[in-house]
């Protein structure tokens, strides 16, 4: 279907939308696309961020809704804890905030707001009070970015009860769980990876919602599932390309939303292929690999036929040099090898 | 200016409105300190003895409306601002009638309908939620103001500065509301702070801001309904600190001095200020209050305390499946 499918390069992009005449955007276009229809139809929306309104538009993601909100499309000061709780009082109080940070390593700023106050506030409170705040931020990656500006840091804020995560690969994805978490009603992050801005999909014209906690079949496969997060579903896509030709048919899960986390498509797919590869862009301790990991030895232990593989970033700080990149950054041969030689030990 | 001045005196219907309160709020919290002996009371309370005049004063400016968010230092505040004694006292018993259906506790106590949004235990915690509120407000123009509760040592947060900045730089309607202590638990505002006077803070922000003898009430109600007059009328957030002192410990019923925290003449002293004592004094010199009227306010409030506590305390506790629910709202 058009709005599962992830667009991996130009034949792809021609071959699934061009033939059919399905408009397609980029990943960008899809996120600016949903805010504007969020200020659009709901005037308790707005948008808050450091320089949202430059030109760049949060690389495009936030582009010119400013000039037509003025009022609901809000630079701040470089207070990013102080800012969360700001909207956090003002979610209170019955607006829906969405909170944007260029970089998801920014959010460690703001642990105080969010995993204290945001995440327990509905609870502590009796459910008498709930946080609608959702806050996007991106995950960097090369150009020597490094250690402060590529962190993928997903899995400390699914630890946290009372928070939801989504992260968003595709750009239908993109526009339909930020429209989602906005309507929420609970504190959702949403984390974006910089590489995924520029990919194009389907996406629809109109305003719809991904629902929370739902997964999504990207590719069918019998021999091998691989559980992808983010860009890692795009790597993922890669390599079953490639292991295809090999005659190992990979089936890729992109959960979409980890927490909460479609745990019934999970089950079930490692019940059909018995093998489980879980692609996550977070380095390896604590990962949420680690969690599908856990889940499928707890639940699905009589089904694997093989022991279960994670392909995660290393624990060690991302580094600068584009050698030292090169070594850090894995996916698609990761994966590759990883399936082989699950599916080797039949 | 004679009349200026007499035109500020709250009426004698809102001066024994404000004894009232402060009478309300310091016998509620002796009553916890009756009952804490016998261990059935399983919550963190950290008692406002001491401090209620700040409470009143301020909260008796406020509009049904006006947001409100306070600390785990609440119980004055919210009984204040009109919040039902009944569920705050299921909630200090871990009820499931509780006020957060005995989610929160001490710390996190709340009466949405009269906009008590809920307590922070978190230093600082309270500062931004109101300002955010105050936001929502202005956005909306819907009128209503904001108040944030909070303690000498909120102050050093970076939290207090980032809020009082954005707050400034919006013309938030925010009143902040520092009760200066004395006393970040144990330590002294001496060792944290290189100077006394907190509400100088707020002029850095360009931000109105005085220090009121917070245990006047009478000098609290002036500062804040003039303060607040300011906020409706839309000239940005005020900052009043109230200089007070907390009675009993950091969290729990003893004294201080009983675990050598503090010196007892320290206290001596501060208890001779005792804001409703004080208060009564004046309301029966200018013939306000006589002795009967005094007795029947605190029997009126006796009564009420103790049937909220007989109420509470025939309460169901909740059910370990409560355990999963709002998590999520």
């Amino acid at each position: 279907m058009p709005w599962t499918k992830v667009i991996i390069d130009k034949a792809d992009l021609d071959e699934t939308l061009g033939r059919r005449g399905l408009r397609g955007l980029s990943y960008r276009e899809a996120l600016c696309e949903a805010q504007r229809q969020l200020l659009e139809t709901d005037k308790s929306v707005f948008l808050i961020g450091e320089g949202i309104d430059d030109p760049g538009g949060v690389f495009g993601s936030t582009l010119n809704l400013h000039k037509d909100f003025p009022d609901r499309v809000l630079d701040m000061p470089i207070a990013e804890n102080g800012l969360t709780g700001i909207a956090m009082g003002a979610a209170i109080a019955g607006m829906k905030p969405l909170f944007i940070h260029m970089r998801a390593d920014f959010l460690p700023m703001c642990m105080d707001a969010i995993v204290n106050h945001a995440a327990k506030w509905n609870y502590m409170t009796g459910g008498r009070v709930g946080v609608p705040l959702v806050i996007r931020s991106i995950t960097g990656r090369g150009w020597g970015s490094a250690a402060q500006h590529s962190q993928a840091l997903h899995a400390l804020f699914a630890h946290i009860p009372g928070l939801k995560v989504v992260m968003p690969a595709s750009p239908y994805d993109a526009k339909g769980l930020l429209i989602a978490a906005s309507e929420d009603g609970n504190p959702v992050l949403c984390f974006e990876h910089r590489w995924l801005y520029d990919f194009r999909g389907y996406v629809p014209v109109e305003k719809y919602s991904v629902p929370l906690g739902r997964g999504v079949v990207r590719r069918e496969g019998a021999h091998v599932t691989i559980i992808a997060l983010s860009l890692m579903v795009y790597e993922a896509a890669k390599a079953t390309r490639e292991l295809a030709a090999e005659g190992i048919e990979a089936e890729i899960i992109d959960p979409r939303t980890i927490k909460p986390l479609d745990e019934e498509m999970i089950l079930s797919s490692v019940k059909k292929t018995g093998r489980l590869i879980v692609a996550d862009t977070g380095s390896r301790t604590g990962s949420f690999a680690c969690h599908i990991a856990a889940l499928a030895a707890e639940k699905a232990w009589g089904d694997l036929k093989a022991p279960v593989r994670l392909v995660c970033m290393p624990d060690t700080p991302v580094p600068a040099s584009p050698a030292l990149e090169k070594a850090y950054y894995r996916g698609k041969d990761e994966l590759i090898s990883a399936a082989r030689e699950l599916c080797r030990k039949v | 200016m004679e009349n200026r001045k007499r035109n500020c005196v709250p009426s004698a219907a809102t001066r024994l409105a404000l004894l009232r309160a402060m009478l309300r709020a310091r016998r509620f919290g002796e009553k916890i300190i009756e009952v804490y002996g016998a261990q059935d009371m399983k919550t963190p309370v950290h008692l406002s003895i001491g401090q209620e005049a700040s409470a009143a004063g301020v909260c008796l400016c406020l509009e049904r409306e006006d947001y409100l968010f306070t600390t785990h230092r609440s119980h004055a505040h919210l009984l204040s601002k009109g919040a039902a004694m009944l569920p705050m006292v299921a909630e200090l018993y871990g009820h499931s009638g509780g006020c957060s259906g005995g989610k929160g506790g001490s710390m996190h106590l709340l009466d949405t309908a009269v906009s008590c949004m809920g307590s922070s235990a978190i230093v600082g915690g309270s500062i931004p939620l109101g300002a955010g509120a105050a936001l929502a407000s202005q956005m909306r123009g819907d009128g209503r103001i904001s108040v944030s509760f909070f303690g000498d040592g909120a102050s050093e947060e970076g939290l207090f500065h980032e809020t009082l900045n954005f707050a400034a730089l919006k013309k938030l309607p925010v009143l902040f509301a520092c009760e200066n202590n004395g006393y970040a638990t144990n330590s002294r505002l001496r060792a944290r702070q290189p100077h006394f006077e907190i509400a100088r803070h707020a002029a850095g922000y360009g931000i109105p801001g005085a220090a009121v003898d917070g245990n006047d009430v009478m000098a609290v109600h002036a500062a804040a309904s003039g303060a607040i007059a300011r906020l409706r009328a839309g000239e940005g957030p005020e900052f009043l600190e109230f200089k007070t002192y907390r009675w009993r410990g950091h969290v729990g019923p003893e004294c201080d001095h009983e675990k050598g925290c503090r010196p007892k003449e320290e206290l001596d002293a501060w208890m001779l200020r005792c804001p409703i004592k004080a208060f009564k004094a004046a309301l029966l010199i200018e013939g306000l209050l006589d002795e009967p009227a005094y007795a029947a306010m605190l029997a009126e409030i006796d009564t009420e305390i103790t049937e909220a506590w007989r109420a509470a305390r025939s309460g169901p506790m909740p059910s370990p499946e409560d355990l999963y629910k709002d998590v999520y709202h």
